[in-house]
């Protein structure tokens, strides 16, 4: 059922694998050319993400789901962006630049300031300092708010060194250790998908 | 019910209140903190500084408006840093979202120093794909952009002559909100051998540690901090350096929070309750 | 941003902030726009920036080869076969564009992690220590990398000299988070004061505000 896929993904992936020890430009200019080629596909992937979000949205409205009228405003502002967006494009000066300045960036923007007010909170209710190990995280979680902004300095001169030291030498073995194992766990794992082991990525047979 | 409890089952929203504070008062009110300049940022600074006249800096802005408090006051330093050093600046961003950043940005910056753009910059625009176009770039940049933004094609740009792989780029510089900072590392800086700078959100900043003591990044700048310490570095003052004493304040009332939530916590199992507050902490009802 | 863009600005971000006091329809209002705005936006940006200069525009070049078209609608009939998915019957066609996407980004990733978060981070490692104080930092790195990773590993039961590496690993990764946890506090507040500049300064004009 899925050999045909499979083989195309075996193709693909040993090339690019292969293509990366050939520096011969014949072989560097049909890399090139397999690299467009996804970076084509990649836009209709994020193309599809948007068809699902309306399917979503429009299938709400249809049933009369409780909150369809949110999904009428998403729907129409959907279309009305892509719409404008693609006859008089995105750059300054045309109506979707001035939809995104006003509308989207002040959003996304605010949508993400609200986590502060949840981080102080989460932080006041639930940072417990039940063991050694919670102890040192918490410690070293306040030693890095105080000692990295300028009211640090102003309590202990030391602060910003010892707040470095604690980034150049303890941080950096953990992050180092985590990104070796993150690196070794991306190659096995790009490798099963190659070999045909892992296949999950093509869904249920039907 | 003892003081402890009391305070352990304080409703959520005086948290926020305070916070909300802490915030805008040294907004109103700024007393302008001394800031210093860290080693990674002077880095950061120096990479920049010492590229002799003429030098083509690549500056991917991979952000979009949730991070861009943090990112965008750095890429408006680096890039007013470029220009004074009489740099050619290419710019270009993978996030869909960035172009309606960018753009502004390039642009505040080149006005702010006389800059001409397609003579002294280049917004080359989106592109998806994150590691398809930046090994891409490395065979062929005219591959993967046709076209800049504005639909001029790249041979009729001055900045771009003779520039069509990382070959003619002396320094790439990342500014990032995502794993895009590992794809330029793997690509840029180890497979095609550029030297690199990292603009990171104070989020992720303390993971490229690594990448510095090995010498795949030559600098880093976390955070609105970053952008701050980069602005004082080069005598501006903008976004981030004004909203550096609002960042100290807050810091102190979180810290403060973490600290009294636990004396309390200790407190309260002394006077023999379990920690756990009288009734559910306020929240929305 | 002109004053209407600025007024308009300002109504959302307090319609988003209205959340921290409870859920109401201004926010709702306000989330349901910004996901239609972000999506269409995406929309459009694809198609001015990707789809019109690599797909549309050597299509319509004057004096386009042969080659030129084949290996320009290769792609674009990849990326048709993807939007396939949207329809459940037709998943089947899907799966061509899916496993060649997939397979382009496993290849990279298998040279790209390889080469520079494995050798080069192992490399890294193993190297003299230099002189003097650094030396003692040097020693830390590696203890804290070997104890670390002794900890990662799972496929043999933490006793012994294992556990004990392992305890003295876990302490390492405490400090790493907790320095993590301190600066996620930064950027989460960063945000907020980003916002709260826009309010008093380009809304309220409380504050003053020119970028020098």
């Amino acid at each position: 059922m899925y050999l045909g896929p499979v083989l195309v993904t075996f193709a693909v992936g040993a090339a690019l694998i292969v293509l990366f020890f050939v520096p011969h430009h014949q072989a560097q200019a049909v890399n090139a050319e397999i690299l467009e080629w996804a970076t084509i596909v990649y836009a209709f992937a994020l193309i599809l993400g948007s068809i699902s979000l309306w399917n979503t949205h429009a299938r709400k409205v249809r049933h009369r789901i409780e909150g369809w009228p949110y999904s009428l405003v998403t729907m129409i502002t959907l279309v009305a962006v892509t719409g404008l967006g693609v006859v008089f494009g995105t750059a300054e000066g045309t109506a979707v630049y001035a939809i995104y300045q006003s509308v989207n960036s002040p959003l996304a923007s605010t949508m993400f300031a609200l986590l502060a007010f949840f981080i102080a909170s989460a932080a006041f209710r639930a940072f417990r300092a039940r063991n050694l190990e919670a102890t040192l995280l918490l410690v070293t979680a306040v030693l890095m708010m105080i000692g990295r902004v300028s009211i640090g300095e102003f309590i202990w001169p030391g602060f910003p060194a010892f707040t470095e030291w604690l980034l150049d030498v303890p941080n950096l073995a953990a992050k180092r250790a985590i990104a070796i194992g993150v690196g070794l766990g991306a190659v096995s794992t790009g490798l099963k998908i190659i070999l045909g082991i892992e296949r999950s990525y093509l869904g249920r047979s039907n | 019910m003892s003081w402890a409890q009391r305070l352990l089952s304080v409703d959520r929203r005086i948290i926020f209140v305070l916070i909300g504070l802490g915030t805008a008062i040294p907004l109103l009110m700024p007393v302008n903190l001394p800031i210093t300049v860290t080693p990674r940022v002077e880095a950061a600074y120096q990479t920049i500084d010492t590229l002799p006249e003429g030098s083509r800096v690549l500056i991917s802005m991979d952000y979009e408006p949730d991070t861009m408090a943090e990112l965008n006051p750095m890429a408006i330093a680096i890039m007013r840093h470029c220009f004074r050093k009489k740099l050619k600046v290419i710019g270009m961003t993978l996030y869909p979202a960035g172009p309606g950043l960018v753009e502004p940005a390039m642009k505040a910056a080149a006005a702010a120093e006389g800059k001409t753009r397609n003579v002294d910059y280049v917004f080359l625009g989106y592109k998806s794909g994150f590691q398809t176009v930046m090994i891409g770039m490395g065979e062929s940049i005219r591959q993967q952009y046709p076209v800049d933004f504005y639909k001029t094609p790249l041979d009729s740009i001055p900045v771009m002559r003779g520039v069509n792989s990382y070959a003619g780029i002396d320094l790439v510089v990342n500014l990032t909100a995502s794993s895009a900072a590992d794809y330029w590392i793997q690509f840029a800086a180890s497979r095609f051998k550029k030297k690199l700078v990292l603009g990171a959100t104070a989020v992720m900043a303390t993971d490229y540690y690594p990448y510095l003591s090995s010498r795949q990044l030559l600098g880093l700048i976390g955070g609105m901090k970053g952008a701050a310490e980069y602005e004082k570095r080069m005598d501006l003052f903008g976004d981030a350096r004004r909203g550096m004493d609002a960042q100290s304040l807050v810091h102190v009332i979180v810290s403060l929070l973490v600290i009294l939530g636990n004396v309390a916590l200790f407190a309260s199992r002394r006077s023999g309750g379990d920690g756990t507050p009288a009734r559910p902490l306020g929240g929305p009802r | 941003m002109n004053d209407a863009q600025t007024w308009i600005a300002a109504f959302l971000t307090l319609c988003v902030f209205s959340f921290l006091y409870r859920d109401n329809p201004f926010y709702r209002f306000a989330e349901h726009l910004f996901v239609g705005a972000a999506a269409g936006y995406l929309l459009a940006t694809q198609y001015q920036n990707v789809i019109l200069p690599n797909v549309i525009g050597p299509l319509m070049a004057p004096k386009i080869q042969a080659s030129g078209i084949v290996l320009t609608l290769i792609p674009a009939m990849l990326g048709i076969l993807l939007l396939l998915r949207v329809f459940p019957r037709l998943t089947a066609p899907a799966r061509w564009a899916l496993a060649f996407y997939v397979g382009v980004y496993s290849g990279i990733a298998v040279t790209g992690y390889m080469q520079a978060q494995v050798i080069a981070q192992i490399a890294d490692s193993v190297k003299p220590f230099e002189g003097g104080w650094h030396a003692v930092n040097s020693i830390l790195i590696l203890i804290g990398l070997l104890t670390v990773l002794a900890y990662f590993f799972f496929s043999a039961p933490h006793t012994g000299l294992h556990g004990l590496s392992a305890r003295v690993g876990i302490w390492f990764l405490m400090v790493a988070f907790g320095a993590s946890f301190g600066y996620t506090v930064m950027a989460r507040v960063s945000l907020l004061i980003s916002r709260v500049q826009f309010l008093l300064r380009d809304f309220l004009h409380w504050i003053p505000g020119v970028v020098s």
